[in-house]
């Protein structure tokens, strides 16, 4: 299998406003010592892919900081590897891309140029360990024009935001953004597979169409026109498109079972290697049902939450239902419940902080409270 | 400090035998050490950290291991062009191959790669160091000195002394008298290992020192001693940071041992001196529900069900439920089974520990380390007593 991969980086920004402020959503933390960009391109390396292009938008210095050449995801390469595709523009066009299809116009020079004979294309706020072979091998034979990745996913009538897909024996009959009843979906999970080359016409012809939107204007009005295939991926699968499922998502990793599909044995998730201690516990500390990342000192206690690298809990302090990013610094006698702490927050003695589960208190980088 | 100042050349040949079991297939320097280190990641990473960028790793004992793990150097950002990590293993020339006879003869045997590079200076280290030290600040006491050699030392206690090479020098730091290993010590500040020499009479002394049949081509026993008979500017550079030979089994569990606590008498988390590492790409560590963590190390990809008291322990490593771990050093991917309790214990990497097996007793001590050897599987119910080595 030869394939390109194309990674959105930016794409869903505004349905996590606080984790996106200063960053994009493909670098946006998570699971103790990732990105959520780590997931997708770990996916792509671990099925054979070796070039891919992210598209970038704005805010994307993070990104270019954690990705680096590619090194870390065996993606420097003298061919292919680790490509940036930043926002392309004339002198005279203000506006930068605002849907899916403009980013791919932007970049078809790009695509052009590859030689690759697939394309594999993934959003970044979808957190799963994915073999991309499969969905090769899968679209070839059902000699598909497109193939979507989908997962199935408890609705509720009239939940927002899911491609909701109806298959008929391998094929998609229908794509729609609406549901009117409870129960099992099949969801878009907004990764997909198609010919180099099919792309490249269906680019034409959405530019000579004047077409906006890639799921309006050509997966949901051309199921009967194109071969548009549904692929099920059965491993553990996160959209990250809220600051509640966020959270929700998180403490996900608290169970095994998940956490043995994310981090699969034998396709490792690759990250940027910061090169930090081993966590120490000091005598006194307490930590239970959590997921702990290196470079934290523990001193108090820690029960049902996830810990990012260099996390320092002083004596005393208790943390409950939390998820502390790097380098946050709780000190002694602090108490949490169902906190979110960005990157750098520093909680001085004695408070208390609590949100609840649907809705988790947030609090944004580099605050000292 | 410009690289071509002074390059390194780090002995890692040893065979270890006084770590038993846990150097019967690989070289001491690659021995995991602090959870998600080797030995030798401490003596890379304070080259890196000094600005030393050309660094000879000099192998011979099992390097397989070694050779994989430092791979192109990449971790320790020795990948580079015109310098970085190079292995140095013995070689076959038009006259007959040889072994490495010695220290200095490993050294003597490279000659050529040092020449390439055409330094002022030659460090030499050895693999088997636990320290941090920056070696920019000991280039620039013997440039000061117009040392031909300057030997790091240590003050160590009385007892300890005659396992290491004893000297004694004047105010200025000279060196007057050096022995190795004296059974009746005259000073208690040791050698390091750790030696700077000038290029020039490196060479000189390795040229020399190889055409003594005699000589044990060795530099505590053979070549230090010829300079100072000869009256060469032999200085010593005194370090007083943490430092640990971890050659024995006993030491080698007091260096994990140093690493625990409030502050620790070795903190390996210094911001500007880090301690680099070639990383598994783990997820972070799980502490279930019931476990239990007390003064301890753990690193990523380990799974806690169980106890943990005053122990580290290394990535991947798995303590099922109700297996208690105390003051022990558990390596790379070992699986504890449900009901094992192991007290002062050393368990090698991908051990495989049954169910209700017991290794090592509460009330032993760390001359008595119960050590378990790489690989080895313990079936339910076994008992390996304080003291014992049990390996494939």
């Amino acid at each position: 299998m030869k394939a390109l991969g194309i990674v959105f980086s930016c794409l869903h920004e505004r349905n996590v406003p606080e984790l996106t402020a200063h960053r994009s959503l493909a670098s946006v933390p998570f699971g103790g010592r990732y990105r959520l960009i780590d997931f997708v391109l770990s996916s792509m390396v671990n099925s054979g892919i070796d070039k891919v292009g992210i598209i970038t938008k704005q805010n994307y210095q993070s990104l270019m900081d954690h990705v680096g050449s590619g090194r870390f995801y065996n993606l420097a390469r003298k061919n292919g590897g680790l490509i940036i595709l930043p926002p392309y523009g004339g002198g005279d066009s203000g506006v930068l891309f605002s849907n899916r299809l403009e980013a791919l116009l932007g970049i078809l020079s790009f695509i052009r140029r590859s030689s690759e004979e697939y394309v594999v294309m993934s959003d970044c706020d979808n957190v799963c360990n994915i073999n991309y072979e499969d969905v090769v091998n899968f679209h070839n034979e059902n000699r598909a024009d497109i193939t979507l990745v989908y997962r199935e996913k408890l609705l509720k009538k009239y939940d927002k935001g899911n491609d909701v897909l109806t298959i008929d024996s391998g094929r998609v009959t229908r794509f729609t953004d609406t549901n009117n009843e409870d129960g099992a979906r099949n969801v878009y999970g907004n990764m997909t597979v198609m010919k180099r080359v099919f792309l490249l016409s269906l680019l034409e012809a959405a530019s000579a169409n004047g077409y906006r939107s890639f799921s309006r204007d050509i997966l949901a009005r051309q199921t009967e026109r194109l071969r548009i295939y549904a692929y099920r991926f059965k491993g553990y699968y996160a959209s990250i498109d809220s600051l509640a499922n966020y959270y929700k998502h998180t403490l996900q990793m608290l169970d095994k079972p998940n956490r043995d599909s994310l981090f699969a044995k034998g396709s490792p998730i690759y990250t940027k290697v910061r090169d930090s201690a081993p966590t120490r516990y000091i005598a006194g500390a307490s930590a239970a049902n959590s997921f702990i990342a290196d470079g934290c000192v523990i001193e108090g206690e820690v029960s049902n939450s996830v810990l990012f690298r260099g996390v320092h809990v002083a004596r005393g302090a208790v943390i409950r239902d939390s998820i502390l990013m790097q380098d946050t610094v709780i000190s002694q006698g602090v108490k949490i419940s169902a906190v979110i702490t960005d990157k750098n927050v520093v909680i001085r003695d004695g408070r208390t902080l609590a949100g609840c589960e649907g809705l988790p208190y947030y609090i944004p980088k580099n605050t000292v409270l | 400090m410009a690289k071509t100042k002074c390059i390194a050349m780090l002995l890692a040949g040893g065979q270890g035998s006084r770590l038993y079991a846990l150097t019967s297939k690989i070289a001491k320097p690659a021995v995991t050490f602090g959870a998600k280190y080797r030995i030798i990641d401490f003596t890379l990473s304070n080259c890196v950290n000094s600005g030393i960028h050309t660094v000879g790793v000099l192998t011979q004992y099992q390097p397989l291991i070694l050779n994989e793990y430092i791979g192109s150097g990449e971790p320790w950002d020795l990948d580079r062009s015109n310098s970085g990590v190079h292995m140095l293993p013995p070689y076959q020339a038009k006259n007959g191959a040889d072994w490495y006879s010695g220290t200095a003869n490993a050294i003597y045997q490279n000659m050529n790669f040092i020449s390439k590079y055409d330094p002022e200076n030659v460090l030499i280290l050895s693999g088997d160091h636990i320290y941090r030290i920056d070696y920019s600040k000991m280039l620039d006491y013997h440039i000061s000195k117009n040392a031909d050699i300057t030997i790091s030392v240590i003050q160590v206690s009385l007892e300890e002394a005659p396992r290491f090479g004893i000297l004694s020098a004047d105010a200025d730091g000279r060196v007057t008298a050096f022995e190795e290993k004296p059974k009746k010590p005259k000073s208690d500040t040791a050698s390091m290992g750790i030696y700077i020499f000038k290029t020039w009479e490196l060479f000189e002394q390795l040229i020399a020192n190889e055409k003594d049949a005699a000589s044990g081509k060795d530099f505590g026993k053979n070549i230090i001693p010829t300079m100072l008979r000869e009256k060469r500017a032999v200085y010593a550079y005194p370090f007083s940071g943490y430092w640990k030979d971890v050659g024995t089994v006993t030491s080698l569990w007091e260096a994990n041992m140093d690493l625990l606590g409030t502050s620790p008498a070795f903190d390996m988390e210094r911001h500007d001196e880090k301690i680099y590492t070639r990383d598994q790409m783990l997820p972070p560590q799980y502490v279930a529900r019931d476990a239990t963590v007390n003064n301890s190390l753990i690193t990523s990809g380990c799974e806690i069900y169980g106890k943990v008291i005053n122990s580290v322990l290394s990535e991947g490593v798995i303590v099922h439920e109700g297996a208690v771990v105390r003051d022990s050093v558990i390596m790379k991917n070992a699986v504890i089974g449900a009901g094992t309790v192991i007290n002062f214990g050393v368990i090698d990497e991908n051990v495989q520990i049954g169910r209700n097996v017991k290794i090592g007793d509460e009330k032993s001590n760390r001359q008595n380390i119960a050590l378990v050897g790489r690989d080895y599987i313990l079936k339910d119910g076994s008992v390996v007593p304080s003291g014992a080595v049990v390996e494939l």
